[in-house]
C-alpha cells in the first residue's frame, strides 16, 4: 500500500484485553473493521483517534501522528469520529452543533463547507432544532455532517448505524454510500453487520481477539478459504461491476465485471455504466464439467478451480474459482466434489443461481 | 433603623463577595474532584465536606488561632502589610469561604460528574483543546449545578452566625451582619426589631429556595439525554 494511506503498528493493554495490530490501509475508500463483539474493533478505532492510550506508531498520509516519545493529542489530529450514539451537544442547536468543529478548523484547512454538508445529509429543515427534537436517524446524520465539517484527513466511524432501527438504517445507508463516492479521504468503519460490510467496504480488516487475522480488498478477503468467514452459511463474494445494457423486455440488465458478465434483475434508477456491487453467495453457485446451455440457470461462466477446502463435520466443501481476476466461491457437498473429481487448476463451468445487487 | 440597613447591606456584601470567591475556587476544585482518580481526591473531598459536620464554633476557633498574631496565616498577613484578619470584614470573608465551601463544591461536583465523558471525547475529536472543552461543553452542561452552588453558598453565608461571632465579633459597619444584629436585639429585649429583621430573613430564605426549586425543576423537566 502507498505511503499516503494509514500505516499503524499499535499495541494497547487494558485489563485482560490486549490489542496488537499492524495495519496498512489505502488512502481512499472505506476500510471496514469487521469481527465479533469484543474482538477489539472499537478499541483499535479509539487508539487511532488517540482516545485510548496505545504504544507504537501511526502515520496518516505520511504525517506522523504517533511514534515512540511523540504523540499528537486527540484535538491535534485532523480526524473526525462518528460514535455509535450520535452524541450531539444537547445545549446547542443543530446549526451550532454543525459549526462546532468547523469553527475550530483552521481556515486554510477547510475543504468541506457548511452548505455542502447540509445538502449532502439533507439537514436544511432541521438547522434550528435542538438535538432532543430529532429522530435517531436525523441525529446520526447531523453527527456525520458535524464530523465532515472539520474537513478530516481520516474519518473514523464506530458502528454508526447499530443504535438505529431498520428504517433509520435504510435512511442513512444511501448517505454513507454517497460519501463513499464523493470523499477523497480514508474512512475506517467498524461494524459487525455483514450487510453494511458488503455495501460499504472497499478494504476489509478482519479482527479476532485483539489481532488482525486478515486484511485486503473486500473481494479478495471474502474469497479466502482459510478464514472463519468462508465457513459461514451466508458466505459468498462481493464483485464490483458496471451496468452495461438493459433488456427492457425481460427486465434484466447485463453487469460486467473483471472476468465476465452476469445477467441480473434490472435495478431501479441505475443508468448504463453506473457502478454496482454484486453479491454472489457460495450456496447459489454450482459447478459443471461441461457447458450445458439447455437449462433454467442463465448465468453460465467458464472458470478455473483455484482451491478446495473440505469440512468433514458438515460434509460440505468450499471451492474457490477464478474468473480471470475475480474470485468466486461455490459451496458443494463433498460427495459431489468427489464424483466430479474436482481438482485445483481444472477448467469448469460455474452456474450462478442468484445474484443480489447490494449497491 | 439606619444601623439595621447597615447590617443588611453588610450581610449582602459579605454573601456576594463570598459567593463570587467560592465559585472561583470551587469550580476548579469540583472539576478536579469529579474527574481525578488521584489518591488524594478522597481525602480532599472529606476535608472540603468537614464544615458540614463541625460546629461553627470549632471552625471559628481554629480560624481565629490561624489568623491571629500567633498563627501562620496571621504572620503572613502581617508581613504582607494587611494586619491581622480577625475582627475585620476580610477575616469574615475568609471564614465564610471556608465555612460555605462544601455548599459550592458539592453541587458543582455532582454537575460535573453528570457531564458524559462521551461529550468531552466528541469535543476533542472536533478539535477542541482541553480548556476549550471545559468552557464550551462542561460548563454549559453543568449550568444547573452553578445555579445551585451560587444560591446555596449565598444563602448559607447570609444564615451563618457562629463563625461570624468567633471571627468577626460585633463591630457595626464592619462585622455586624444580620444574624448577629438579630441576636443583639433579642439580648436587649428589642423584640419588635428582632421580629422585623427575622421575618425579613425568613421571607428571603423562602424566596431564594423556592426560586432554586423552580429553576431546577424546569431544568430537569427539559433534561436531555446525550
Amino acid at each position: 500500500m502507498s505511503e499516503q494511506g494509514v500505516r499503524a503498528q499499535l499495541q494497547s493493554q487494558r485489563g485482560e484485553f490486549s490489542l496488537a495490530v499492524t495495519l496498512d490501509l489505502p488512502a481512499r475508500g472505506i476500510t471496514v473493521l469487521f469481527g465479533p463483539s469484543g474482538c477489539g474493533k472499537t478499541t483499535l478505532l479509539r487508539c487511532l483517534a488517540g482516545l485510548q492510550a496505545a504504544t507504537g506508531e501511526l502515520h496518516v498520509h505520511g504525517e506522523r501522528w504517533q511514534s515512540s516519545g511523540h504523540q499528537l493529542a486527540v484535538h491535534q489530529r485532523p480526524l473526525a469520529y462518528v460514535f455509535q450514539e450520535a452524541s450531539l451537544f444537547p445545549h446547542l442547536s443543530v446549526h451550532h452543533n454543525l459549526m462546532y468543529g468547523y469553527r475550530r478548523t483552521p481556515e486554510e484547512q477547510r475543504r468541506v463547507q457548511p452548505a455542502q454538508a447540509i445538502q449532502w445529509l439533507g439537514l436544511d429543515h432541521l438547522l434550528e432544532r435542538k438535538p432532543q427534537q430529532l429522530s435517531g436517524g436525523e441525529r446520526q446524520r447531523v453527527a456525520i455532517a458535524r464530523a465532515l465539517l472539520t474537513s478530516p484527513r481520516l474519518l473514523l466511524m464506530d458502528e454508526p448505524l447499530s443504535a438505529l432501527d431498520q428504517t433509520s438504517k435504510r435512511e442513512i445507508l444511501p448517505y454513507l454510500q454517497k460519501l463513499h463516492d464523493e470523499l477523497a479521504i480514508p474512512v475506517v468503519y467498524v461494524t459487525h453487520s455483514v450487510d453494511e460490510m458488503a455495501r460499504l467496504a472497499d478494504y476489509l480488516v478482519l479482527m479476532e481477539h485483539g489481532r488482525v487475522v486478515a486484511q485486503g480488498t473486500l473481494t479478495q478477503v471474502l474469497a479466502r478459504l482459510d478464514l472463519n468467514l468462508s465457513r459461514d452459511e451466508d458466505s459468498g463474494v462481493i464483485i464490483p461491476a458496471w451496468i452495461r445494457e438493459h433488456d427492457t423486455r425481460w427486465q434484466l440488465s447485463r453487469a460486467e465485471f473483471e472476468g465476465g458478465s452476469l445477467w441480473v434483475r434490472s435495478p431501479a434508477d441505475t443508468p448504463v455504466s453506473s457502478q454496482i456491487r454484486l453479491r454472489v453467495l457460495a450456496r447459489d453457485v454450482s459447478i459443471a464439467l461441461a457447458h450445458h446451455p439447455d437449462q433454467s440457470i442463465q448465468n453460465l461462466l467458464p472458470a478455473t478451480i483455484d482451491e478446495l477446502a473440505g469440512d468433514p463435520d458438515s460434509g460440505m466443501t468450499m471451492v474457490r474459482l477464478q474468473l480471470a481476476q475475480t474470485p468466486l466461491l461455490a459451496r458443494l457437498t463433498s460427495r459431489a466434489v468427489d464424483r466430479l473429481g474436482l481438482l485445483p487448476g481444472q477448467s469448469v463451468w460455474v452456474q450462478i443461481k442468484a445474484v443480489a445487487i447490494v449497491e | 433603623m439606619n444601623e439595621h440597613w447597615q447590617a443588611i447591606w453588610l450581610t449582602l456584601k459579605l454573601a456576594g463577595t463570598t459567593t463570587a470567591l467560592l465559585l472561583l475556587i470551587a469550580t476548579p476544585l469540583a472539576w478536579w474532584l469529579a474527574r481525578s482518580r488521584h489518591w488524594l481526591s478522597q481525602p480532599i473531598a472529606a476535608i472540603v465536606a468537614m464544615p458540614l459536620v463541625l460546629p461553627p464554633t470549632v471552625l471559628g476557633f481554629y480560624l481565629l488561632l490561624l489568623l491571629g498574631p500567633d498563627g501562620p496565616i496571621g504572620a503572613l498577613t502581617k508581613s504582607l502589610g494587611l494586619g491581622y484578619l480577625p475582627f475585620t470584614f476580610g477575616g469574615l470573608v475568609l471564614a465564610s469561604v471556608v465555612y460555605s465551601l462544601p455548599f459550592a463544591v458539592q453541587p458543582l461536583q455532582n454537575a460535573f460528574n453528570a457531564v458524559p465523558e462521551r461529550m468531552l471525547e466528541v469535543a476533542a475529536t472536533l478539535r477542541a483543546s482541553p480548556w476549550d472543552r471545559f468552557i464550551s461543553v462542561a460548563l454549559p452542561l453543568a449550568r444547573p449545578g452553578f445555579l445551585t452552588a451560587a444560591v446555596l453558598a449565598f444563602a448559607h453565608t447570609v444564615g451563618e452566625f457562629g463563625v461570624v461571632l468567633m471571627i468577626g465579633g460585633n463591630i457595626p459597619g464592619e462585622t455586624r451582619v444580620l444574624s448577629v444584629a438579630i441576636y443583639d436585639q433579642v439580648e436587649t429585649l428589642q423584640y419588635a426589631n428582632a421580629h422585623w429583621l427575622s421575618a425579613g430573613l425568613v421571607g428571603f430564605s423562602f424566596v431564594v429556595l423556592l426560586s432554586l426549586y423552580l429553576i431546577n425543576g424546569r431544568a430537569n423537566s427539559s433534561a436531555v439525554r446525550p
